[in-house]
């Protein structure tokens, strides 16, 4: 069993923070995992993004062609990797920087104002966690308290004034998916 | 044990302090400066020696030096940079004395790019330098591996009284995976019987790889090739998976061979009889292993992140017992386990004749695609 989840957007926008995140919750969860950066010359500004891959044996090729998640942060993202997702595989999209829809019908969406959530609550560099809760609320092979543990574990002395605000972040993209489930 | 995540760099970078590395000296090169960045801020911690040198030259040959006086002593670099260090690790090797050098490849040749590559094989099988002398050559395909090895590879030096290459390439350098680090190991405070350092009541010990007269530097020589056939017979490392019935053999190493795991997991899945060897220790090379397999598999796929260099080997080790397929992306491509999918099927489909060149049929079909 291996999920690989893409993460892909602007360079500042915590793309990388955010796959680092996951692979610090699968490995305190006690899995397998690989998280693979792109590291082409690229800084704030242009794109970044980044692979993590959670399995439960040995991982084999570090980087994938067709993974089974994409967060896709901004439309250049989206337009990049949008054919290479999985058929069956999941999307999970900020609909704030999008200038349109996903328009795959073979794999699931969740779209979401990740930026507009995040400054709701006061800070858009959060829109990484925001995305990131979204996507615990529909996958479901981390939890949130999984995740949430493992930013307490890892965060740097220096940044855990920013825990709280994370969790919140968190939250706030996992209940947006909780509502449209109602809706 | 606890686990951490870690970058490759970094996690090679702190291996090398838990074994006890008395000084680094480097120049920043990517995809490896984080290897030098994690030694900077803590070998200082340690009470070690850091040092950036003003480049590769100046940097293999302070190696060089502390490597004199029975210091564990390391440097890292890039392609472009062990080109610049050849010259002193051929002294280093004609000196006998022990240091680990970390190349982590990216894409060539010249200035090339950052992307990951395994280009440098011919080159640091070789050693790099001129000259009668083997290093050993590792090649971790994890960062976990990569710290295993940077900690053997010391010890491999001082046993062998010679250069350790530990190769990577860009992909292990900048991922992070989970490692259990070794513990802290107590730095090694007798010096060597071959060593310098004051010779206040003792003989005089001279190193040097210089020896005019080549009655003396051939006894040298032999000696050099001596150890070395005592590496070769003790030193050979590797990986099997899936091998105990495999009909098709894979042989690639590190990030080639754990793209191969992946493709040969999926072929396993829809029933084709295939293994994978991963060769770990490039010098010296498993060619006995290899030669083994070759008379028991139907035929062999060679992956690799270069032109086929591995592949020469591989075909000596055969010996002409087994077909050999070749399939190589270059230039800092890494292949897709589709890619290596679709040749582990071409091979159980239509096995290559013994007689084919398996880079002619390659490069061909790098033609069309």
């Amino acid at each position: 069993m291996q999920t690989e989840i893409l993460i892909a957007g602007f360079g500042g926008q915590g793309v990388l923070f955010a796959g680092q995140v996951l692979a610090y919750a699968a490995m305190d969860a006690g899995h397998e995992v690989t998280w693979f950066p792109s590291y082409g010359p690229e800084m704030r500004g242009g794109t970044a993004n980044c692979t993590v891959i959670i399995a439960d044996e040995e991982i084999g090729s570090p980087l994938v062609a067709h993974p089974q998640i994409l967060m896709a942060l901004n439309a250049p993202s989206l337009d990049r990797f949008e054919p290479q997702v999985k058929p069956g595989g999941l999307i999970v999209a900020n609909a704030s920087l999008l200038q349109r829809e996903v328009q795959r019908s073979d794999v699931q969406t969740l779209s979401l104002r990740a930026n507009h959530v995040a400054e709701s609550l006061g800070d858009r560099r959060m829109a990484n966690m925001v995305m990131l809760g979204a996507l615990l609320a529909r996958w479901h092979g981390l939890t949130l308290a999984q995740v949430k543990a493992a930013l307490k574990a890892h965060l740097p002395a220096r940044k855990q004034h920013l825990l709280e605000a994370n969790y919140q972040a968190l939250e706030a993209g996992a209940a947006q998916i909780e509502e449209l489930k109602k809706n | 044990m606890t686990r951490e995540l870690l970058k490759g760099n970094v996690a090679m970078a702190e291996a090398a302090i838990r074994a006890g590395v008395d000084a680094y000296f480097g120049y920043p090169i990517t995809p490896q400066s984080e290897l030098l960045e994690w030694m900077s801020k803590r070998m200082p911690e340690e009470g070690r020696a850091f040092l950036q040198a003003e480049s590769e030259v100046a940097a293999i040959n302070m190696v060089y030096g502390a490597a004199c006086t029975g210091a564990r002593v390391m440097t890292s670099t890039s392609g472009p940079g062990i080109s610049l260090m050849a010259e002193g690790i051929s002294y280093i090797a004609g000196t006998e004395v022990p240091a680990v050098i970390v190349d982590v490849m990216r894409g060539g040749p010249g200035l090339g790019n950052i992307a990951p590559s395994q280009g440098d094989y011919r080159q640091v099988i070789h050693g790099a330098g001129h000259g009668d002398f083997f290093p050993l050559v590792l090649a971790p395909a994890s960062v976990q591996e990569a710290v295993d090895l940077i900690s053997e590879a010391f010890d491999l030096a001082e046993k062998y009284r010679t250069v350790v290459f530990v190769v990577a390439d860009g992909s292990i350098g900048q991922m992070m995976e989970p490692v259990t680090l070794p513990p802290m190991r107590e730095r090694k405070r007798a010096r060597p019987e071959w060593a310098v350092g004051g010779a206040k009541g003792r003989a005089p010990r001279r190193l040097t790889s210089l020896y005019l007269k080549p009655e003396v530097e051939e006894r040298v020589n032999l000696r050099i090739l001596r150890r070395w056939r005592e590496a070769e017979a003790h030193e050979v490392r590797y990986r099997g998976y899936h091998l105990d019935d495999a009909a098709y053999v894979v042989i690639g190493f590190g990030t080639a061979g754990r793209v191969a795991l992946s493709a040969v997991r999926a072929a396993r899945s829809e029933g084709i009889r295939v293994g994978l060897f991963r060769p770990v220790s490039l010098r010296p090379f498993p060619t006995q292993a290899i030669r083994q397999l070759a008379s028991q598999a139907k035929a062999f796929l060679v992956v690799e992140m270069n032109g086929g260099q591995m592949l020469e080997d591989v075909q000596a080790a055969a010996q002409g017992q087994v077909p050999i397929r070749f399939y190589g992306r270059m230039g800092g491509m890494v292949p897709f386990p589709d890619e290596v999918l679709a040749e582990i099927k071409a091979l159980a489909a239509a096995p290559p004749s013994p007689a084919d060149d398996p880079r002619g049929r390659w490069l061909a079909q790098m033609a069309q695609a």
